[in-house]
């Protein structure tokens, strides 16, 4: 029986334990002190969070991971573009790139929820799909549109051919400006104080959502839209609002993430984002339909303690820095690759299993490892 | 009326659009001082280079495995395959013909290793492909660093270990089938004879296949998989013999299109290749679980027309580079459509 559990218990977290061994594995070359890899965790995590959590409700709907979260990201990047350009500086400078952005995420998060629910079953592929067309079209808006159809005020910001954005934009005016509000120092850790309370404002947020009428009819469409729809319940609707919200937050994340960056790559900036984030989550030791804040946090420490290290230990260990670069976006891709694999696995299994239960008449042999997990 | 209305709504309007605009294209070329031998001469050269990586598709489509985003997977055996022909300085056809051959077992394991994998994971087959393909680039990253080539031309100069990012297959196997029997008219325009009847003889031979009593079996496990099994078929093994095969024409469609196009691209190069390859089938008008030969050829050329021309004309207009915004807008708004796309239950 224990030997069952065992197994169990390694499928169930095979990702998080590979990580764990492999990060823990690069620690010693990297010859990183642990002061320093605690701090640049401390870092990443109020950078990072708010990304990842934007993922949740999505999966609470069973839509799986929202690849399409880069739609919001782009929103959140147009925001900061005007926002440069009004020249508004400081705190006040994010909110007003926020201002911006919701109602772009609202439109493309709409837009989003409607062409998954036309390929349901496909969503994860479907809003990969789609982060890559509004790719284009971001890339069309703000290469051509910006500055010559719509005005800029800002001439420094444009490209030297007067319309486009230059390719990088220095985000001087609004650099780590919510970090800094109140940065208090924990020995020898400075803590972006004010950014942490925004992330757990958010978890408090996902926690109360849950427990809303909408928040329960999110888990009977995830749980079966089948049944949901009988239950009344407008599946499509609620799906639509899952990704609008996750679209809004992706968009607030995003602003969080550049304001500490400091500088905004405007045409390749979101390029990783929906990557990062699902890894991420999925490394916290989330599924495809199951995930809770605490994977969110597990998950950044664990996948960015691996970033930091990685590029280092490959330098050590084989003299290439490359080889560590590759080596960790090799981890990224294998780890969703891995975990979606164990997921569909699993699922399938479940379904077999419950199939020979009938065809056995339900004897109790065949009961093992029958329910969903 | 009826029958217009009906070829229509088979078609779908996305296609008719973008075959609109490429007749467009055409059209108004010489009026903006773009040589329409050249260009013509051109689509025809990249249509050749596409092709075969297009015609991969199909197996897989065909046994219900949904579009090859994994086709990563293929294109670096055939990398493997033509990297290690160089080493050997393989020359001229050997070289070529050599380095299919020695791309062949590799795309053999790797596409069996990728069945397997895909028969366990059924229904989410496309997400998981996408994520397996990169994966298993970024690890071919490593290995590329790492591999004991030593052929001069292929690593870099001042380590002397480690392959290039671009490898130029001058002196081995360059226009290979470009330029056999290549008829050339005027300054312009060069018919690449050798290439098109090499894609007309993958072309044919996937359709023989098709209309094989394997092929059959695959197509039957693709449309009704229970069907199929009570009819004596395994399914999982026609799902694996179609991955093996669409592995090995990718391994053979990234082959020619190195001798074309000059460079062998090494490193992360394999990922953006995919996309371009499943846009193009759908653009012929096949979806996610119905691809023939004709959409193949009609899809390839229509999209590698539009990529070739679009470029050239738009910019003589406008005095800017829009092709690559069109580009990503086109492609992945014809990956979009076909997955969304409600599956129409066959008449």
């Amino acid at each position: 029986m224990s030997a069952k559990k065992f197994t169990k218990f390694l499928s169930e977290y095979a990702v998080v334990i590979i990580f764990v061994v492999a990060t823990v594995a690069c620690i010693g070359p990297s010859r990183l002190s642990v002061t320093y890899i605690v701090q640049e965790i401390i870092t990443r995590l109020g950078r990072n969070s708010f990304l990842v959590i934007s993922l949740l409700l999505p999966i609470f709907a069973g839509m799986g991971l929202n690849f399409g979260m880069t739609l919001g990201a782009m929103a959140g990047q147009i925001g900061l573009i005007f926002a440069v350009d009004w020249g508004v500086a400081g705190w006040q400078g994010l909110v007003f790139a926020l201002l911006v952005g919701l109602p772009i995420s609202v439109l493309l998060g709409w837009v989003c929820g409607s062409v998954m629910n036309r390929a349901k079953g496909r969503e994860m592929v479907t809003g990969y799909i789609l982060a890559f067309f509004i790719n284009g079209i971001y890339q069309f808006f703000v290469l051509y549109m910006l500055g010559s159809v719509i005005p800029m005020r800002n001439p420094s910001i444009l490209l030297s051919r007067g319309y486009g954005i230059r390719n990088t934009l220095n985000l001087e005016s609004v650099r780590q400006s919510l970090d800094n509000i109140v940065m208090a120092r924990i020995g020898p850790f400075a803590v972006p104080v004010v950014t942490f309370a925004v992330i757990a404002l958010l978890c408090i947020f996902v926690v109360w959502f849950k427990r809303t009428k909408l928040g329960q009819d999110m888990r009977a469409v995830g749980q079966d839209m089948g049944v949901a729809d009988a239950a009344g319940i407008p599946v499509e609707r609620t799906r639509i609002i899952a990704i609008i919200i996750s679209t809004m937050f992706a968009c607030a994340g995003q602003i969080i993430f550049l304001q500490n960056m400091g500088n905004l790559a405007t045409y390749n900036a979101h390029d990783q984002t929906g990557f990062f984030a699902v890894a991420a989550i999925l490394v916290g030791g989330a599924s495809v339909t199951h995930a809770s804040i605490a994977n969110v946090f597990i998950g950044v420490v664990l996948l960015h303690a691996m970033f930091i290290v990685s590029p280092l230990a490959g330098q050590n260990l084989f003299g290439s820095a490359m080889i560590g670069e590759y080596f960790r976006q090799f981890i990224g891709y294998g780890v969703i690759a891995l975990s979606l694999v164990l997921y569909a696995w699993k699922s399938r299994k479940a379904a077999s299993d419950a199939r020979s239960l009938i065809r056995t008449g339900g004897s109790p042999a065949a009961n093992g490892k029958g329910g969903k997990e | 009326m009826r029958n217009l209305k009906t070829f229509i709504q088979d078609f779908g309007w996305p296609r008719i659009i973008i075959f609109l605009f490429l007749i467009a294209l055409f059209v108004f070329a010489p009026a903006v001082g773009v040589r329409l031998d050249a260009s013509v001469s051109d689509v025809l050269n990249r249509f050749g280079q596409y092709a075969i990586l297009v015609l991969a598709m199909v197996p897989m489509i065909q046994s219900g495995c949904g579009l090859n985003f994994g086709l990563a997977l293929g294109i670096i055996a055939g990398l493997l395959g033509s990297t290690i022909s160089l080493q050997l300085e393989l020359r001229g056809f050997a070289g070529f013909f050599g380095a299919i051959a020695l791309a062949a077992p590799f795309s053999l394991l790797l596409g069996w290793l990728y069945g397997k994998l895909l028969n366990k994971v059924k229904g989410e087959e496309m997400t998981i492909a996408m994520y397996v393909g990169f994966s298993f680039v970024m690890l071919m990253c490593i290995m590329w660093l790492v591999l004991p080539f030593n052929n001069p031309t292929m690593v870099w100069g001042f380590a002397g270990k480690g392959l290039r990012t671009t490898i130029t297959v001058e002196g081995y196997w360059l226009h290979i089938l470009n330029d056999f029997l290549a008829i050339k008219i005027g300054r312009f325009f060069i018919f690449p004879t050798g290439l098109l009847l090499f894609v007309g003889f993958c072309a044919f031979c996937m359709w023989v296949f098709l209309r094989s009593r394997t092929g059959t079996a695959m197509t039957a496990v693709g449309s009704n998989p229970d069907f199929a099994r009570a009819s004596g078929v395994s399914v999982d093994n026609m799902r694996t013999v179609s991955v093996i095969i669409s592995t090995f024409l990718g391994a053979v469609g990234i082959i020619v299109y190195q001798q074309s196009f000059g460079f062998i691209q090494l490193y992360t190069a394999p990922s953006p290749m995919v996309f371009p390859a499943v846009a193009a089938i759908l653009i012929g008008g096949a979806n996610i679980n119905k691809a023939s030969m004709v959409n193949v050829l009609v899809g390839t050329f229509l999209f590698q027309g539009l990529l070739t021309m679009t470029p050239s004309v738009i910019n003589s207009v406008l005095q800017t580079d829009m092709s690559e915004v069109i580009r990503m807008i086109v492609s992945n708004g014809m990956i979009l459509y076909a997955l969304t796309r409600k599956m129409k239950v066959a008449k």
